[in-house]
């Protein structure tokens, strides 16, 4: 095995690990909100992972909500439990979905990508709010999830979910990063870069961005179907266009450099909206307003880059991410 | 090198923008391992000959011929899976990237399929980036981003990017321009060097008539989207037409006011 490829894999492994003994000492509201906010990083890594390829989805929240129905479905109307099983069909739901929606956008760029996954996104959530038959705006309740036949009483199914959000998070984090520094990843760049020399090359764009928005649309579903679980109730909401602006939100804090930091962004704006809530209420939005700001201002690169900094990887492994160039148009 | 097969073949290529004519009853007939210099004032109509050649255009009408089957429809990606791979007037690179990062990715761009689980850098990868750089005189800006090279050094890239699949046709868009005038002749010999071990066909876009002399084996001489000349280098640089109207060299009586800067711009 290539000596990078050993190293991502013993990180993931590394870092799951230890989330998971961290875990056994969190209390239970955190353990929720940590949960919470993984769900939330999977969608962000599939709009990082998009971002690479020079596109950002501003209707992420489409996937997220067809993840979390699939599962909420498949638990109330065929009595499905399992909280693995559950999250696959999420995943594999949304990725479906991605796999039928990306041929047909991928040659949009900037903002008639976006707003056309917000219209897409809009679209699901009208439809939702409609049908009565699944709880219309109301949405549903799902039954408490299992995990192998195991029915965890009330005090545990936190730290039970938790745990499964920790290996699914870390496996999917790991997985992003084998593929951000793989070849076909690196042509993501190259598409980001200059579309033109990656045809003229003999490579196909169109296939990077169906790919990439694919790979979004699953990470998204997997977001979707883990908060429904965690959250125990979903509604249409899952795809109003506020909730995809979260999502883009905590992917610009976090800058695709790193698959960590997108876990970190959405736990900050988790914190930030819990603690505002209590202390100071109405005045979360602001709070995260500001938080963006900064972020722009002195950290182009996001979180990520700070992580880069401190990690100080080999000159091979930059493979043109700088992080200075974020955010600023070229001359 | 030239041989009588001939492997790239344009006919009857039009091509308007509005009221200009880019292209106008263009037969050109390109023999397997030719050095074919392509000359004419800015918007003589080359560059648009290049971007027909290679799908980027496509002709108002007449057809493109790659080794006898029509190409005229595709694309750039497919005309460059068939073996046609070009650089551009200005370099189309990827400007973050190092310059052994932008040869390797034109490496994967040039595989059939590459592996998600793999990393980039691997060792074959790497190996086969600096030996496409060291051909090229450009080991010493591996590492550097070529946002940050110098102008030559952008050319060469740009070629040498162009090179990885081993085309069978090279389409060079003046690979000297923007260039010093003592860096030309070295650029140029460095290409032809890097160049001389494959049997490729070359067709490239020159203004220094030295260079044209030196390194082609026939020339094309445009003119208002037309071919006004076409023939060895010697017979079209005295041909009085391409004298009047491309190099300007035919003295102050007949050569139109500002012509040789036209030439040379
Ligand atoms: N995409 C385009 N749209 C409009 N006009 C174009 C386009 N490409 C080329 N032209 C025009 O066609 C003519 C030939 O241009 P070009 O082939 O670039 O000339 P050259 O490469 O010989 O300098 C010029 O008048 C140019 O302005
Ligand atoms: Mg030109």
């Amino acid at each position: 095995m290539h000596a990078s490829t050993r190293r991502t894999y013993l990180s993931g492994l590394i870092l799951a690990a230890a989330l998971l003994v961290v875990g056994f000492l969190l209390p239970a509201w955190l353990l929720f909100t940590v949960t919470k906010a993984i769900g939330y990083g999977l969608v962000a890594l599939g709009i990082i992972t998009l971002m690479r390829g020079g596109l950002v989805s501003f209707g992420q929240g489409l996937v997220y909500c067809i993840g979390a129905y699939a599962a909420g479905l498949l638990a109330t109307r065929i009595g499905v439990t399992e909280a693995p099983l559950l999250l696959l069909v999420g995943m594999v739901a949304s990725g479906l979905v991605g796999l039928l929606v990306g041929p047909l956008i991928a040659r949009y760029r900037g903002i008639f990508f976006a707003m056309l996954t917000v219209a897409l996104s809009m679209v699901l959530y009208g439809i939702l709010v409609k049908m009565n038959a699944i709880g219309g705006s109301d949405g549903f309740t799902l039954p408490e999830p299992t995990f192998f036949g195991w029915q965890p009483d009330v005090g545990t199914s936190d730290l039970a979910l938790y745990v499964t959000a920790v290996i699914v998070a870390c496996a999917a984090a790991t997985a992003c990063r084998l593929y951000y520094d793989s070849m076909a990843g690196m042509m993501a760049l190259a598409v980001r870069e200059n579309e033109l020399r990656v045809e003229y090359l003999g490579s196909s764009v169109f296939n990077v961005t169906v790919r990439n928005f694919a790979i979004a649309a699953a990470l998204g579903g997997l977001g979707g179907s883990l908060n429904a679980m965690a959250l125990g109730h979903i509604d249409p909401l899952f795809s109003f266009w506020t909730t995809s602006g979260e999502f883009v939100f905590i992917s610009v804090l976090a800058g695709h450099l790193s698959v960590g930091a997108v876990f970190v962004s959405a736990l900050i704006l988790e914190l930030v909206r819990s603690f505002s809530n209590r202390y100071f209420p109405e005045t979360w939005q602001m709070i995260i307003g500001i938080f963006l700001i900064a972020t722009i201002i002195f950290l182009p690169g996001g979180v990520g880059s700070l992580f880069q900094r401190v990690l100080k990887r080999g000159p091979a492994a930059g493979r043109g991410e700088s992080a200075e160039n974020e955010g600023r148009a070229a001359p | 090198m030239t041989s009588d097969t001939v492997i790239l073949e344009a006919r009857d290529l039009q091509k308007r923008f509005g009221a200009v004519v880019a292209a106008q009853d263009i037969n050109v007939k390109v023999a397997s391992g030719e050095k074919l210099s392509l000359i004419g004032a800015n918007g003589a109509g080359k560059t648009t000959f290049m971007n027909m050649v290679t799908g980027y255009l496509k002709p108002d009408s007449g057809a493109i011929l790659l080794e006898g089957g029509d190409v005229t429809k595709l694309n750039p990606r497919q005309i460059t899976q068939r073996g046609v791979c070009r650089s551009f007037q200005i370099p189309q690179l990827y400007e973050p990237m190092t310059a052994l990062e932008n040869v390797m990715v034109a490496i994967g761009a040039s595989g059939r399929r590459f592996s998600f689980f793999q990393p980039a850098d691997l060792n074959e990868t790497v190996e086969q980036a600096r030996a496409m750089l060291k051909r090229f005189a450009l080991d010493p800006y591996a590492h550097r981003p070529v946002s940050e090279l110098p102008g030559g050094v952008r050319k060469l890239l740009d070629i040498a990017m162009a090179l990885v699949r081993n085309p069978k046709i090279l389409l060079l868009d003046e690979p000297t321009s923007g260039v010093s005038v003592d860096e030309k002749f070295p650029l140029m010999e460095t290409v032809m060097e890097a160049l001389a071990a494959e049997a490729v066909t070359v067709i490239f876009v020159e203004h220094d008539m030295d260079i044209v002399t030196r390194y082609s084996d026939r020339v094309l001489a445009f003119y208002q989207g037309q071919v006004i000349a076409d023939d060895d280098p010697s017979e079209v640089l005295s041909d009085p037409a391409v004298q009047k109207y491309v190099t300007g060299t035919a003295g102050p009586a007949t050569a139109p006011a500002g012509a040789e800067k036209e030439a040379e711009a």
